[in-house]
């Protein structure tokens, strides 16, 4: 026997082809909406492996420091490396701002680190890590910034000594290390129209500015202007300590809530991501309508338009079950057309996207099925029209 | 007989071994045979031969079908009785409405008729109901179709067109194709064989139609109106290739028509007026 369906779509090739590229564009945009899915969540997995800690401690009943807004005293370090267990603590801060780079500005997470300690980046594509104590940065390549570049926060020039990679916001912003002072200062540093305003109002106040008791009002101005908070303290556990262990130990231990990497992957996936993942599951919903319509069309008009070669088929003995199967396989061949120019567009177009968009082979594989379902589903429209044929009317009324 | 080619006047009737038959390679299955002892199975393709035209061939009798019920009910085929030779070309005329396509619909086992009896190839198929459980493989097996238009498959090429119908059989393909273009040789349109049918001339498509019908090697072919769109030198032709198949293959036709052109060509005709059925003796003219 011969294979009806495939001689066809050979016959109408062209059909064929043109609306399984129609399709495959559809897919390949479902695809790369899933890739930008499993970037979102791999990005945040390789900020918390490149980050070196294994715990992320926090300000109490918080889910900071990326989901939601964190403070902690930047002395609370001194008493966690002073527990059983932690090996390394570090304080780190986090701030989106406008970095300014010549003449524009280049939104970007500014992260204040400690040379050395964990929240340091885990690797580095060119140059060297931050060693001196002032204005000095390491910019993930999405900032554009090229070594030896000079950029801008706020009041102060930074150099930028190294390169590294994988190393995003949750919002895509491109990270940029810089010191933990020069960190502290930015996040709290006000324009001079704030600090004079600030100052004025200081002095104006009677409790501060008290005429019998010198340096007082300055002591104040001074303490308002430098900055002893930071978002979170990292921490590493030493050889031989869980880190939940750890983390349960801090958790009792003062007022302080403490993650461990899979706690925190857990907030940044199920909290961070979940809108745009829901968005994107909405996407897939619609993607996936439009095209089981698109395939239903097709078959169905393609099969409308052989309604008397089928009734003569029928006629001359063909088994409904082998026109059925003729229409079955002429809408998986069309999902085959689709899915291959699909996934051949998505990895084609997927490193031009802004965002990372990671495609996994099990998605592509779940995508296929899918498509493969969907076609399944959209040619029985065209499979009980076939059916109803009467093989009567081939023969003249 | 040396090659598949006929002559137009050369007799088959007495031929001891259809062309096809050589080697037999050509031994084609029947359906399971329901036939009572009055009416041994059929073997397949051993036409003429062994079997009398008597149980061969074509006999309807008393044939009756009644769509509706009820008020509306309309008596289609009152009583139908037909007799066809293997080898045997009659015309079937009647006037619009006479039930021509009713009795091939009958015939052709797409709608059940209400009574009578119709035998196809030595085996009755119905009597008073269906004999047979599979009316599509008896389609398949037993009868040949030929329609007004000839309705080939636009997606298969000539060969395959003509290969469908052993192949649905469970024919192995490359046997089916050997079958097909010795019909095709046979038709005069072997050298078409590659192409598709919307390339062919519509006299080439009606003989790759009649190839089709042909190529199961049904001991009955059914043509509805098959000269009805064609010129008369062309309806003539489309006759004389049907009356060289009816010889060689020993197949039993009905052709349905009241194209003017082509009834002085008949031995023996049926006028059917108002589902009734009348014997007349035709001109005969030869082709
Ligand atoms: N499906 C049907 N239902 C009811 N009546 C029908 C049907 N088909 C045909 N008839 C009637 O049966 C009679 C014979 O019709 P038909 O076999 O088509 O005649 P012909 O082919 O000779 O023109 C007509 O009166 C027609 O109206
Ligand atoms: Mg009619």
């Amino acid at each position: 026997m011969i294979s009806l369906a495939g001689r066809d779509i050979l016959h109408s090739w062209a059909k064929f082809v043109f609306t399984g590229v129609g399709l495959g564009l559809l897919i390949g945009v479902t695809l790369t909406m899933a890739g930008v899915y499993r970037g979102m969540v791999d990005d945040a997995k390789v900020l918390l492996e490149n980050s070196g800690a294994d715990l992320w401690v926090v300000q109490k009943d918080t889910l900071g420091p990326y989901a939601e807004p964190s403070s902690l005293r930047d002395d609370i370090y001194r008493n966690l490396l002073g527990l059983p267990g932690v090996a390394a603590a570090a304080n780190v801060t986090y701030l989106t701002m406008q970095v300014r780079r010549g003449d524009s500005d280049v939104r970007a997470m500014v992260v204040g680190i400690t040379p050395g300690q964990p929240g340091e980046p885990g690797y580095l594509v060119a140059g060297r890590q931050l060693t001196r104590g002032h204005y000095e940065a390491v910019a993930d390549v999405k900032t554009g910034f090229a070594l030896g570049e000079v950029v801008r926060i706020r009041r102060h020039d930074y150099s930028v000594v190294g390169l590294t990679r994988r190393m995003v916001s949750s919002g895509g912003d491109p990270m940029l290390f810089i010191p933990l002072k020069d960190a502290q200062e930015a996040q709290f540093l006000k324009d001079n129209e704030a600090i004079r305003n600030d100052r004025a109002r200081t002095a104006a106040n009677p409790a501060l500015n008290r005429p019998g008791v010198p340096g007082l009002l300055d002591a104040i101005q001074a303490s308002q202007s430098s900055n002893h908070n930071v978002n979170t303290v990292l921490v590493r556990a030493a050889a031989g300590y869980a880190p939940e262990t750890v983390a349960q130990e801090i958790r009792r231990w003062k007022h302080l809530q403490a993650y461990t990497r899979a706690q925190m992957e857990e907030i940044l996936v199920a909290k961070l991501i979940a809108t745009s993942a829901r968005q994107i599951a909405m996407f897939l919903v619609i993607l996936a309508i439009v095209s089981a319509a698109i395939v239903a069309f097709i078959i169905y008009t393609m099969t409308l338009g052989k309604i008397r070669e089928i009734a003569v088929l029928k006629l001359i003995g063909t088994k409904s079950r082998t026109i059925a199967g003729m229409i079955l396989q002429q809408a998986l061949g069309l999902g085959l057309i689709g899915f291959a120019v699909g996934k051949v567009a998505a990895t084609f177009w997927a490193p031009a996207f802004p965002k990372y968009v990671l495609l996994t082979p099990e998605d592509a594989l779940r995508g296929f099925v899918a498509v493969m379902l969907i076609c399944a589903l959209a040619s029985t429209l065209a499979i009980r029209a076939a059916l109803r044929v009467d093989p009567a009317t081939a023969i003249g009324g | 007989m040396n090659g598949t080619k006929l002559s137009a006047n050369q007799s088959n009737r007495d031929a001891e071994t259809p062309p096809l038959e050589k080697g037999g390679s050509g031994d084609f299955p029947t359906p399971a045979d329901s036939g009572t002892p009055a009416n041994p199975p059929r073997p397949p393709f051993e036409k003429g031969g062994s079997t009398s035209t008597e149980d061969a061939g074509i006999l309807i009798e008393g044939l009756r079908k009644r769509y509706g019920a009820g008020d509306t009910a309309v008596d289609a085929l009152k009583d139908v009785n037909m007799r066809v030779a293997p080898g045997e070309v009659v015309g079937l005329v009647g006037p619009s409405g006479s039930g021509k396509s009713t009795l091939l619909k009958c015939l052709g086992a797409v709608i059940e008729p209400s009574a009578g009896r119709m035998t196809l190839g030595g085996e009755t198929i119905y009597d008073n109901a269906w004999k047979t459980r599979d009316l599509r493989a008896l389609r398949r097996d037993r009868i040949g179709f030929v329609f007004q238009a000839p309705y080939l498959i636009p997606f298969l090429d000539v060969t395959d067109n003509v290969a469908l119908l052993p192949m649905l059989s469970g024919r192995p393909n490359g046997e089916a194709r050997r079958r097909a273009v010795e019909l095709l040789e046979a038709l005069d349109v072997a050298h078409r064989a590659k192409a598709q049918p919307s390339q062919l001339s519509g006299g080439e498509q009606q003989r790759v139609s009649i190839a089709r019908a042909l190529a199961n090697q049904p001991p009955v072919i059914l043509a509805d109106e098959p000269t009805a769109p064609l010129d008369s030198e062309r309806a003539l032709g489309v006759m004389r290739i049907l009356n060289q198949m009816a010889s060689q293959y020993r197949t039993a036709i009905i052709v349905v028509t009241h194209d003017e052109k082509i009834i002085p060509t008949f031995k023996r005709i049926y006028h059917i007026r108002d589902g009734r059925t009348y014997e007349e003796a035709g001109e005969g003219r030869a082709l």
